[in-house]
C-alpha cells in the first residue's frame, strides 16, 4: 500500500522561507539605506545627522519623555482599577472590566481628534462648559489638549487598557493561599493587600509598564494629530515628515532603526519581567482568590471606576456624536440646530468614502484570513514538534513584534518599490504590512490554544494514515474553532484601526479609512471625521459582537489582552 | 543672428502668442470627446481646493455628463506634487487632472514632458494669455488669496490687526492659527510672497507668538469659525468669505503690506488612464458655466474673462495684493520648508 506524502516538510520550508522574507526583506532594506547617501554610496553621515541635528535630538528626548511618563500614568491608573475589579467585591466589576476592553475598540488617532474637541484651549467643549459653570474668561483655559501635557494623557489614555488586563488577569490567578494565611496569622486585609498582594504582582505591573511604554513609543496617530499642532515632533511623526517632498528614504531609515532596536531590548526586558512571575503564582492547584470587601467604600470605588472610563470611552464619543450633527464641532447640538450635513457630504458628496470603506473592508477580511491560516499553521507546527527546526518559525512569528508600524511600513516601502516586486501602489503592500504587523498576536493566541488539545487526538487520526496536513484540517482546526475564530476577529479590528504603516503605503489607489480620516484631518473637516470614525468604530463593534456569539466570549475577549503582546 | 530676427518677429505678433509656441490648436466640446469620454466612465480629479467646493465641482460635472465619474483627491498641494513624482517612480499613473495651488509645479511637470497641451476655444479666447502657457500644457483654474482673517466675537473690530506687521503685537500672542507651506500650495506661494516683501526675520519674529500651526490652508478659516483661534495668520480667503456667509462672525482683513494672491493652474497629465474625461473636465471648468459655478458657490476669482466676480466680494483689482513669482517659489521651495521647519519646530 502507498503512504499518503506527506508534506510537512515542504510546507516548514515554504512557511520559513515566507516569514523570512516578510521580515528580513523590509528591515535588510531599513539598514542598507540608513547606511546610504542619497547616490547610494556607503556612509555613517545618516547617523551623524540623527544624533547632532537638534531637529533629531530634540523628537528623540520628547518621545523617550513621553514614553516614561505613559508608562508611569498608565500603571498609576490600572493598577488600583485592576486590583478594585479583580480582588476587591465592587458592584459592577464585570462591566466595568468589559467598558475597558470595549475603549480598546476605538483608535488611538480617533480618540485623540475626539479629545481635541474636547479639550481644544479655545474651542473644547470641556474648556466652554467650565466657563460656563465658573465665568472664567474667554481666553483662559482650564485644559490645553495641544501640549505635551495633553498629548500625554491621550496616548496614555488608549494604553492603559492594556496594562489593566494584564494586571487584572494575573491578580485573578494569583493564588488564595498566601493571602489567607496572611489573614490566619493576624494581618489586617490592607496588610496583607500591601504585603503580599503587591509584591505577587509587581512582576506583572512591570511587564505592564514595558508594554505601555512600547505602545507610546512607536504610535503614530496622536502625535500626528496633537504635537503638530502644538508645535513640536516626536520620533514617528518626524520619520513622516521625511517622506514629504523631497522624500529622504535614507534618513528616515536611519530614524527607524533607534526604534527598532528599543523595541527588541524592551520585549526582552518584558519576557524577563513575566518569566519571574513564574515561581510565585505558577504550580499546584490553588483556591479562588479572596474578594475584599470595601464596605462604605464601595461607591466611592464604583465613582473613580466610572471617572476613568470616562476618559477614553464616555467623552469621547459624546464628543464624536455631537460633531457629527453638528455644522460646527465646537457647538453643543440641540433638536433645532442638529443636522445631517456631515452624513451627506461624507456619503453623498466625498468621492474618498465608498472606495476607502471597500479597501479597508477588502483588507480587514483577507489579512485576517490569511494571517489567522498562516498562525495557525505555525503554531501547529511548533506546539507539535512537527519537524525539526520548529523553533526557528516560533521565533520568526514572533519577531515581528519588534517592528514598530511605521518602521515596517518604511520598510516594506523600500522594499517594495524596486522590480522585481514592485507591490507598492497596489493593495497587496498593505496586505503584507498588516499580516506581517498583526503575525505575533495571532501567533501567540493560536499556540496558546493548541495546548489545550491533546495530541491524542491526531495521534489517532495519523495512525489511521491521515498525513499530517489532513489531521490538522479535519481533527485539530475544527477544536480550535472558537480560538481561530476569534484570532481572525482580532485581526480584523486591529486591521481597521492600523494607521501608522498605511500612512506610509497608501496611494490614491488603495487609501483605506484610516488614511482617509487622517487625510480629513489635514484639511481640518472634523464633521465628515465624526461620521467616518463612528462608522469606523461601528464595523468593529458589530464584528466583535458576532464573533463573541460564534466563537465564545471568554476566547475573544482574552485576545485583546494577548493582542497587546 | 538668428537670435535677433526672432526676437523682433515676436514683437510684431499680437500680445500673448510667440512663434515657439507648441500649443495645438483649440478645441471644442464635441459628442465625439463626450463619447470617448463617457466610454472611460471616469476620472481622477488630483486638487488642493477644498472639498466642500471641489466635490459639488464634481457632482455637477457628473450631472452634465452622465456616465462619467469623478473621483477627486483631495490633499495640500505639496502633497500632490510629493504623491505624483512617488506614483511616477513607481510607474503607476493614476492622475488624470491636477489642480495645484502651487503654481511652481507646473514648471517642473512641463519640463519632464509629463503634461499634455489642451486647449479649448473659450480658454484661448476668454482666458488672459498671463493665465495660461503659451504651449497649451496649463492653465489658471481660478485666482484666491491668501487673507488675514479674525472671528468678530472673539476681537472687535477696533482691536483687529490691519496687517502682517500688527501680528507681532503681544496682544495677540496665543491667540492665532496659522497653515504650513510643507503641506499647503497656497501657503508655499503665500510664504515666498511674504519672505520676499518683510523677509525671514518677520517669520522669526511671528513663531514667538505661539502660533496654532496647523497643515491645510483650508483649516484656519475652520479653526477661527470653531472660535479656537481668534486670528487667521493665513488661510484661502473663499472659504472666510463662505463661512461669513454662512452666518458664522468672520471679518477677512486685506493686509495693508499686500495680500499674497495664489492662481491654481490645471493640467491633463500625458499617461492619464482617461485622457478623454481628462480633457472633457477641463474643457467643462473652464467653460464659461464650469466657471460661473465656482464662482456662485465660492467666490473665487474666475479666470475666464466672460464670467464676473461673485457679488458682496470685493473686486480683485481692488485689493493691494503681492505678486505671484512661480520661477521664484519652484527655486526656492526646498529652502522654504526647511528654513519653515526650523523657525517654527514642525
Amino acid at each position: 500500500m502507498m503512504r499518503a506524502f506527506d508534506a510537512s516538510r515542504p510546507v516548514l520550508i515554504a512557511v520559513a522561507a515566507l516569514l523570512v522574507v516578510m521580515i528580513v526583506l523590509p528591515v535588510g532594506w531599513l539598514v542598507v539605506y540608513s547606511l546610504s547617501d542619497k547616490d547610494g554610496g556607503a556612509t555613517l553621515g545618516n547617523f551623524t545627522t540623527l544624533f547632532t541635528d537638534p531637529t533629531f535630538v530634540d523628537p528623540l528626548i520628547t518621545t523617550l519623555i513621553i514614553a516614561v511618563s505613559v508608562s508611569l500614568l498608565c500603571c498609576a491608573i490600572a493598577a488600583p482599577l485592576g486590583w478594585l475589579v479583580a480582588r476587591t467585591d465592587m458592584p459592577f466589576a464585570k462591566s466595568v472590566r468589559t467598558l475597558v476592553m470595549a475603549s480598546l475598540v476605538t483608535p488611538p488617532f480617533v480618540g485623540a481628534i475626539a479629545w481635541e474637541m474636547l479639550a481644544a484651549p479655545n474651542s473644547g467643549l470641556l474648556n466652554q462648559l467650565w466657563r460656563v459653570l465658573t465665568g472664567m474668561p474667554a481666553d483662559e483655559a482650564l485644559l490645553d489638549i495641544y501640549s505635551l501635557e495633553g498629548l500625554i494623557f491621550v496616548i496614555a489614555c488608549y494604553t492603559f487598557p492594556y496594562v489593566f488586563i494584564l494586571v487584572a488577569n494575573a491578580l485573578d490567578r494569583m493564588p488564595g493561599e498566601l493571602e489567607d494565611a496572611s489573614s490566619m496569622l493576624g494581618a489586617k486585609t490592607w496588610d496583607t493587600a500591601r504585603r503580599i498582594t503587591v509584591p505577587l504582582a509587581l512582576p506583572t505591573l512591570l511587564a505592564g509598564a514595558l508594554v505601555a511604554f512600547l505602545q507610546a513609543l512607536n504610535l503614530f496617530g496622536s502625535p500626528a494629530i496633537l504635537a503638530i499642532p502644538a508645535g513640536f515632533h516626536t520620533l514617528t511623526t518626524r520619520i513622516w515628515s521625511l517622506f514629504q517632498f523631497p522624500p529622504k528614504p535614507e534618513l528616515a531609515a536611519a530614524a527607524s532603526l533607534p526604534l527598532l532596536i528599543l523595541t527588541v531590548l524592551l520585549l526582552r526586558a518584558q519576557a524577563m519581567a513575566l518569566g519571574r512571575r513564574g515561581y510565585a503564582v505558577l504550580g499546584g492547584k490553588y483556591g479562588e482568590p479572596r474578594l475584599i470587601r470595601l464596605g462604605a467604600l464601595k461607591w466611592p470605588a464604583v465613582g473613580l471606576a466610572l471617572v476613568v472610563l470616562a476618559m477614553p470611552l464616555f467623552l469621547p464619543y459624546a464628543a464624536l456624536f455631537n460633531s457629527a450633527f453638528s455644522r460646527v464641532a465646537s457647538r453643543i447640538i440641540s433638536v433645532e440646530t442638529a443636522t445631517l450635513h456631515n452624513f451627506r457630504f461624507t456619503f453623498l458628496e466625498l468621492s474618498s468614502t465608498m472606495p476607502a470603506l471597500k479597501n479597508t473592508f477588502l483588507l480587514a477580511v483577507s489579512s485576517a484570513t490569511v494571517g489567522a491560516l498562516l498562525a495557525l499553521l505555525i503554531a501547529y507546527i511548533v506546539a507539535r514538534q512537527a519537524v525539526a527546526g520548529h523553533r526557528v518559525l516560533g521565533f520568526l512569528a514572533t519577531a515581528p513584534l519588534a517592528i514598530p508600524g511605521i518602521v515596517l511600513g518604511v520598510g516594506l516601502f523600500l522594499a517594495y518599490t524596486r522590480p522585481p516586486l514592485t507591490l507598492y501602489g497596489t493593495l497587496w503592500i498593505l496586505l503584507i504590512a498588516f499580516v506581517t504587523i498583526e503575525l505575533p498576536a495571532a501567533y501567540q493566541q493560536l499556540s496558546s490554544a493548541f495546548h489545550a488539545v491533546h495530541p491524542e487526538l491526531e495521534e489517532a487520526g495519523r495512525m489511521l494514515g491521515a498525513t499530517r496536513l489532513r489531521t490538522l484540517a479535519d481533527i485539530t482546526a475544527p477544536l480550535l474553532r472558537s480560538a481561530v475564530i476569534a484570532t481572525w476577529c482580532f485581526i480584523f479590528v486591529a486591521v481597521i484601526r492600523e494607521l501608522s504603516a498605511a500612512v506610509i503605503l497608501f496611494t490614491s489607489d488603495t487609501k483605506v479609512l484610516s488614511v482617509l480620516i487622517f487625510d480629513l484631518k489635514e484639511s481640518g473637516d472634523v464633521g465628515a471625521i465624526a461620521v467616518l470614525s463612528l462608522v469606523m468604530v461601528g464595523i468593529t463593534t458589530v464584528v466583535v459582537a458576532a464573533a463573541n456569539r460564534l466563537g465564545g466570549a471568554r476566547n475573544a475577549g482574552r485576545l485583546h489582552a494577548r493582542a497587546v503582546g | 543672428m538668428r537670435r535677433r530676427t526672432l526676437l523682433a518677429s515676436t514683437a510684431l505678433l499680437p500680445f500673448g502668442a510667440r512663434v515657439v509656441s507648441a500649443a495645438p490648436p483649440p478645441e471644442t466640446i464635441t459628442p465625439a470627446l463626450i463619447e470617448a469620454a463617457r466610454k472611460e466612465g471616469k476620472v481622477n480629479y488630483y486638487t488642493a481646493m477644498d472639498l466642500s467646493v471641489a466635490e459639488p465641482v464634481a457632482r455637477a460635472f457628473e450631472a452634465k455628463y452622465p456616465g462619467i465619474k469623478v473621483a477627486v483627491e483631495r490633499t495640500g498641494s505639496e502633497r500632490l506634487f510629493n504623491r505624483i513624482a512617488q506614483e511616477a517612480a513607481s510607474k503607476i499613473y493614476k492622475v488624470d487632472v491636477a489642480n495645484s495651488a502651487d503654481a511652481a509645479h507646473f514648471l517642473p511637470w512641463k519640463r519632464q514632458g509629463w503634461l499634455a497641451p489642451f486647449v479649448t476655444v473659450e480658454m484661448a479666447e476668454n482666458v488672459p494669455a498671463e493665465q495660461r502657457d503659451p504651449d497649451g500644457t496649463y492653465v489658471n483654474q481660478r485666482t484666491h488669496l491668501s487673507a488675514i482673517a479674525y472671528n468678530t466675537s472673539l476681537v472687535k473690530p477696533e482691536d483687529a490687526p490691519k496687517g502682517f506687521a500688527d501680528l507681532l503685537d503681544p496682544k495677540y500672542a496665543g491667540k492665532m492659527v496659522k497653515a504650513h507651506p510643507g503641506y499647503s500650495g497656497t501657503i508655499m506661494t503665500a510664504t515666498q510672497q511674504l519672505a520676499q516683501a518683510l523677509g525671514w526675520g518677520y517669520f522669526e519674529k511671528l513663531a514667538k507668538q505661539k502660533v496654532l500651526q496647523v497643515q491645510s490652508a483650508t483649516e484656519p478659516p475652520k479653526k477661527i469659525e470653531a472660535g479656537e483661534r481668534a486670528i487667521a495668520v493665513d488661510g484661502s480667503d473663499y472659504l472666510f468669505w463662505m463661512a461669513k456667509e454662512r452666518g458664522s462672525p468672520i471679518q477677512v482683513v486685506h493686509a495693508v503690506e499686500g495680500t499674497p494672491l495664489i492662481t491654481n493652474p490645471m493640467a491633463v497629465f500625458k499617461a492619464a488612464p482617461n485622457p478623454n474625461a481628462a480633457r472633457l473636465l477641463v474643457a467643462w471648468i473652464m467653460s464659461a458655466e464650469g466657471q460661473q459655478f465656482i464662482v456662485d458657490l465660492s467666490g473665487q476669482y474666475p479666470a475666464n474673462k466672460l464670467v464676473k466676480a461673485k457679488a458682496g466680494r470685493p473686486a480683485l483689482a481692488s485689493i493691494k495684493t503681492f505678486k505671484e513669482d512661480p520661477a521664484a517659489v519652484e527655486k526656492q521651495a526646498d529652502e522654504i520648508k526647511a528654513r519653515y521647519a526650523k523657525i517654527f519646530k514642525v
